[in-house]
């Protein structure tokens, strides 16, 4: 009975040390940033491997969601003679709700678990302590540039998957449905609001790419230096980055898009 | 670490690629076009019932828009509600005597204010006030109307 009660006790401690390591970890990265101004190369490196090794799998699945979206949303509102509200609807659903999250669920599956995978590698293999040894602190010349190439990254790619997927939105219902194509472009300007929609998505988005990236690179410099360890990070990445964002995006909506 | 030349230009495409993504967000996607800023003069006029009229609904005359309703409020003094008009500064030629109304556009559409000019010779300043205004149509009270004038024959 005690050694339940006793292991209860230790699962909930080792979240908050948990908890807390990955908190003072997020300062001491954030501390590293400025130092980056200097070695702008690092960022660029990681925004190659973070952001546009990323571009293709969000580009096809942004084109296909919006292509899903404009097929279905047609099928319910003709029912109701109002074709002409779909570019509303999936333009609207797009910004608010599923670039910023579909966009970070891919994201996390795609750059993240590579990020936890790197870094998990780089401890296994004692490059990390290695750097140590030069004087040349890992969390600054290792963490820092891919953390902030995952916070620039995630916008810019929410947005392009945004974007994406009206056009072909846009394809399914004014190239194949026959919606008019002058009515699908203005319902969207007049309906849909620069302040209020498609900034609050792009906050999102932003919010989202911190998270993610905090997460996949906690994970790798937390993980047990062996091969096993290192899968486990990378799953836990996957998991945690999608639960997280899910989560904060209801946060964020009611936050947002609630009363006003 | 170096970096090379081809992650340099794709780094490169990859930025510039956002910016192309959010200038079409912004032209083509969102109202941030109509965001211009216009010199604008408002007019306060009050309704009996707004119905669903919203702030940011258009203001229109002969079907074109020339302005948007900035705030609705209710006016404790008079007992209705008072809608502030922003018009933009181009279409200064509404006499004192102008009548408002709202209107749905569509059955089921947005409701905006449709203004009809008068025939006075005195124009509307910044801070005027139009007199004469037609209530939003309410579908609840015309089948009330409707189902009254049935049954009482």
């Amino acid at each position: 009975m005690l050694d339940v009660l006793a292991n209860l006790g230790g699962w909930w401690l080792g979240i908050f040390k948990r908890l807390g390591r990955g908190f003072i970890f997020l300062l001491q990265t954030l501390a590293g940033l400025p130092g980056l101004f200097l070695r702008p190369g690092l960022v660029i490196k990681q925004l190659y491997s973070v952001g546009v090794l990323s571009l293709m799998i969000i580009l096809v699945s942004g084109w296909f969601v919006g292509m899903v979206l404009g097929l279905q949303f047609f099928i319910t509102l003709s029912r109701f003679g109002a074709e002409s509200a779909l570019s509303v609807t999936v333009d609207l659903t797009l910004l608010r709700e599923l670039g910023p999250v579909v966009s970070a669920l891919l994201f996390a599956g795609r750059a993240g678990s590579a990020l936890t995978a790197e870094i998990g590698l780089m401890k296994t293999t004692e490059q990390l302590s290695g750097m140590e040894m030069m004087a040349v602190d890992p969390v600054h010349r290792v963490i820092a540039p891919r953390f902030l190439a995952g916070i620039i990254s995630m916008p810019v790619l929410a947005v392009l998957f945004s974007v994406v997927g009206v056009f072909s939105a846009y394809f399914v219902g004014v190239g194949l449905l026959g919606v008019d194509s002058g009515s699908f472009w203005s319902q969207m300007q007049s309906s849909v609001d620069w302040r209020e929609d498609a900034v609050n998505g792009i906050i999102k988005s932003v919010v989202f790419g911190f998270v993610v990236t905090w997460i996949a690179v906690f994970e790798g410099y937390d993980a047990l230096p062996t091969s096993e360890g290192v899968g486990r990070a990378t799953t836990r990445t996957v998991v945690h980055g999608s639960l997280a964002v899910l989560s904060l995006d209801f946060i964020l909506t009611s936050m947002m898009f609630g009363e006003i | 670490m170096k970096t090379t030349r081809t992650q340099e230009i794709w780094v490169g495409l990859f930025v510039a690629l956002g910016f192309a993504a959010l200038f079409i967000l912004a032209m083509k996607m969102s109202n941030f076009a109509s965001y211009k800023a216009t010199d604008v003069y408002r007019i306060t006029v009050l309704f009996e019932n707004i119905g669903g009229l919203k702030p940011r609904s258009p203001v229109t005359v002969s079907g074109v828009r020339v302005g948007r309703v900035e705030s609705i409020d209710y006016d404790p003094n008079e007992l209705q509600a008072k809608v502030v008009l922003a018009i933009e500064n181009g279409y200064n030629f509404f006499p004192v005597d102008t009548q408002a109304s709202i209107y749905t556009s569509g059955l089921l559409g947005e409701q905006y204010i449709a203004l009809e000019p008068g025939a006075e010779d005195e124009m509307m300043k910044e801070g005027g006030r139009i007199r004469h205004s037609q209530s939003a149509l309410v579908l609840e009270e015309l089948v009330g109307q409707v189902l009254v004038n049935l049954t009482s024959k």
